[in-house]
């Protein structure tokens, strides 16, 4: 879990790590047998397990697995990235891979919540714009790049504007990506509207 | 101008306005299950906060749980399940929150046991740390599917962020086909509107097919509405949800139970509310649906072949080649007539007792025509209740026999074989008939599995043929009475 101190989140620079295919569910990302833990711990390891093991069976290499991807910080996907099921487990995995921010053409909502609330920036562009970030990072794995969060811009090889909803990016900015402490200081009005709610006040 | 039922719960709920532009909304009903909450606790833990509403709170074990009354021996032989179990067990008991475990009567899927007590009831927002939540919003609930984190900010303060959604009307016309099921409107509608369709969208579903439906078939709807990729999917309350509710466990009682009924009418959407988006479907027009890909908008009326990749644009065809390569199947080959080698039934789309009542009667029907007819001496067929209460009913009910003679497997209730974190799971390259939600690549508990999902008709259908078979002939449903709505 991340601390709950959180911090103010204007940019994030690294490597990109190129990771094709429209709708990749968090089964493909995190494997359901890794849920079976009462923590999060070392499940960075098996990010996308099945799918790199699938790959190797046919002797190609997953970019979770090569050499040239270790180490790099914001993953370019393409279309509803994260389909499917709640499980935070997804975006844990692969924040202990190594990734703070993500760039794709669009993002399952359940999953780009839960970012949001591990500080994880995601933000959108076009398809053609992710097609040629994709071959710019598959073409140079070596590029630095810098999504800045505050400026709508991804730089790099390639410098492209990127979107994100005005909510969560004010979150970011303003390091209350994780509202717990905020939904904190409001429990005496949760208490009042609890109150007025018939069936949680048990007053019909 | 007239308000939507979402309009009008999602206002009475709001907190107040976060720094972030967000709401922060009142959460009236938490469920919590044994994956995605003992993280949560231990962020509890570690900051000395205590639930907030331990009595809005209700907890049950569903995903890891064996099926096999065996294996439910504690403690549990898999010693990560047994660990989990122990975990949401003293995590209850700290903070005061009722506990449905194994034998207390109430234990099973998480979805299923809230409408069945009564705890899922019209104008609430529910929120459970598992996307199938939306399977609530049948009532006229908003019903979120949530990660650890909001878990988490649940437990403390009974609230969440949210943003607010757009809504969309689905109307269903007409009247569906004998042999044709909510399973079958909801695979139609996620195969026209894409899984990735109604992102930002609240679903309201509406229309006669609708009306027409039992609670537990708008159950079914509503659940997969995440597969359809909206936030939640419902239903306006009625005289079906309140005939449904009268008279369970946790639903208002005596006096309060018609000013509740009062509560309720007012919370649905205005004769005059208006939409962001509609859609109108055919409902008449539908046939069985089967999946054959691996996503759950690629599925195909049972009688039609496997679509060709051109017929879809261009930039969806690498999965379209991604899924016939992982599935083993080929364009223009009809999906009647494909192996099957497992069949399951259950899960919380459906695993209710009205699934496992349609079963019955579909295998009732085929054994009556056809003595001495089973399960595939090739098929592997479970059927794993959704409660234990589901379960109880169908013995009482004799569905179990009705199974069990016919060569299924009967189960103790669980999630099972819909995401297989306990031991029911595929074997390499099987290929599953089942009534779950899911056929993504792996669900099924092997990395190379591969899922049909269905109907229950259609499964017991391909159980005891051992293919994918069109249940409105094999079983002799007759036509005619379609055409009179
Ligand atoms: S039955 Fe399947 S979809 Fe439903 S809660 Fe269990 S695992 Fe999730």
């Amino acid at each position: 879990m991340q601390a709950t101190a959180a911090a103010i989140i204007e940019s994030v620079s690294g490597r990109a790590v190129p990771v094709r295919g429209n709708d990749i569910d968090t089964d493909r990302i995190i494997p359901a047998r890794y849920l079976r833990t009462v923590t999060f711990d070392g499940i960075g390891e098996h990010a996308f397990e099945d799918d790199r093991r699938g790959l190797a069976a046919k002797g190609q290499v997953h970019t979770f697995d090569k050499p040239e991807y270790q180490g790099g910080k914001i993953l370019f996907v393409n279309k509803n990235f994260g389909c499917g099921s709640s499980r935070e487990h997804a975006p844990q995995s692969l924040m202990r891979w190594g990734i703070e921010a993500v760039v794709g053409e669009s993002f399952a909502e359940i999953f780009f919540g839960n970012c949001v609330s591990l500080g994880i920036p995601c933000v959108t562009v076009d398809e053609a714009t992710i097609n040629r970030l994709l071959d710019s990072a598959e073409s140079d794995p070596t590029a630095n790049w810098t999504l800045d969060v505050k400026g709508h811009e991804l730089k790099g090889p390639v410098t492209v504007k990127v979107d994100m909803p005005e909510g969560p990016r004010s979150q970011f900015l303003s390091g209350q990506w994780n509202p717990m402490s905020e939904l904190l200081s409001h429990l005496s009005e949760v208490e009042q509207v609890a109150d007025n709610l018939p069936y949680v006040s048990g007053k019909w | 101008m007239g308000k939507n039922l979402y309009q009008k719960v999602f206002d009475r709920h709001v907190v107040s306005r976060l720094s972030s532009g967000q709401y922060q909304v009142l959460i009236g009903l938490h469920l919590v299950h044994e994956v995605t909450s003992p993280q949560a606790f231990a962020l509890l833990r570690d900051r000395g906060l205590k639930v907030k509403y331990p009595n809005r709170t209700f907890a049950t074990v569903d995903h890891i749980i064996p099926t096999e009354i065996r294996d439910r021996q504690r403690p549990l032989q898999d010693t990560l399940a047994e660990e989990m179990l122990q975990a949401i067990e003293n995590n209850t008991r700290e903070h005061g929150v009722s506990f449905f475990g194994a034998k207390s009567g109430h234990q099973g899927i998480v979805h299923v046991i809230g409408p069945e007590m009564g705890l899922t009831q019209p104008g609430m927002t529910i929120a459970c740390g598992d996307s199938h939540t939306s399977t609530h919003g049948a009532f006229g609930s908003l019903a979120f599917g949530i990660g650890t984190s909001q878990v988490a900010d649940i437990l403390a303060t009974q609230t969440m962020s949210l943003g607010r959604l757009k809504v969309r009307r689905i109307t269903v016309t007409g009247k569906l086909a004998p042999g044709v099921y909510a399973k079958d409107v909801i695979l139609a509608i996620i195969r026209k509107l894409g899984v990735n369709g109604g992102v930002g969208h609240a679903y309201e579903y509406a229309g006669p097919v609708i009306e027409a439906m039992s609670m537990e078939e708008r159950m079914t709807l509503c659940n997969m509405s995440i597969e359809g990729g909206a936030r939640i999917g419902y239903v306006n309350p009625d005289e079906t949800t309140y005939a449904y509710l009268k008279g369970r466990e946790y639903a208002p009682k005596g006096a309060d139970w018609d000013k509740a009924v009062a509560y309720w009418k007012s919370i649905a959407s205005d004769a005059d509310a208006t939409f962001d988006d509609e859609v109108v479907i055919d409902g008449s027009a539908l046939a069985p649906q089967v999946t054959w890909g691996i996503t759950p908008a690629q599925s195909v009326a049972v009688d039609e072949s496997i679509p060709a990749a051109e017929s879809f644009p261009e930039s969806e065809r690498p999965l379209i080649h991604e899924a016939y390569e992982y599935m083993s199947l080929e364009a223009n080959q009809p999906i009647a007539g494909v192996p099957v080698d497992v069949v399951f039934i259950g899960s919380c789309t459906n695993g209710r007792i009205s699934d496992l009542q349609e079963a019955a009667d579909a295998v009732t029907k085929a054994v009556t025509a056809h003595p001495g007819l089973k399960v595939a001496s090739t098929v592997r067929a479970m059927v794993v209740p959704g409660s234990e209460p589901v379960q109880k009913i169908a013995e009482e009910l004799g569905l179990h026999k009705i199974f069990t003679d016919a060569g299924f497997q009967w189960r103790e209730p669980g999630c099972s074989m819909c995401l297989a974190m306990n031991p029911d799971k595929l074997k390499n390259r099987e290929v599953s008939a089942s009534t779950s939600n899911r056929n993504f690549k792996g669900r099924q508990g092997s990395p190379s599995g591969r899922t049909l999902l269905m109907s229950p008709v259609m499964a017991v259908a391909a159980a005891l043929t051992g293919k994918v078979t069109d249940a409105r002939t094999f079983f002799n449903l007759s036509t005619t009475s379609a055409k009179q709505g």
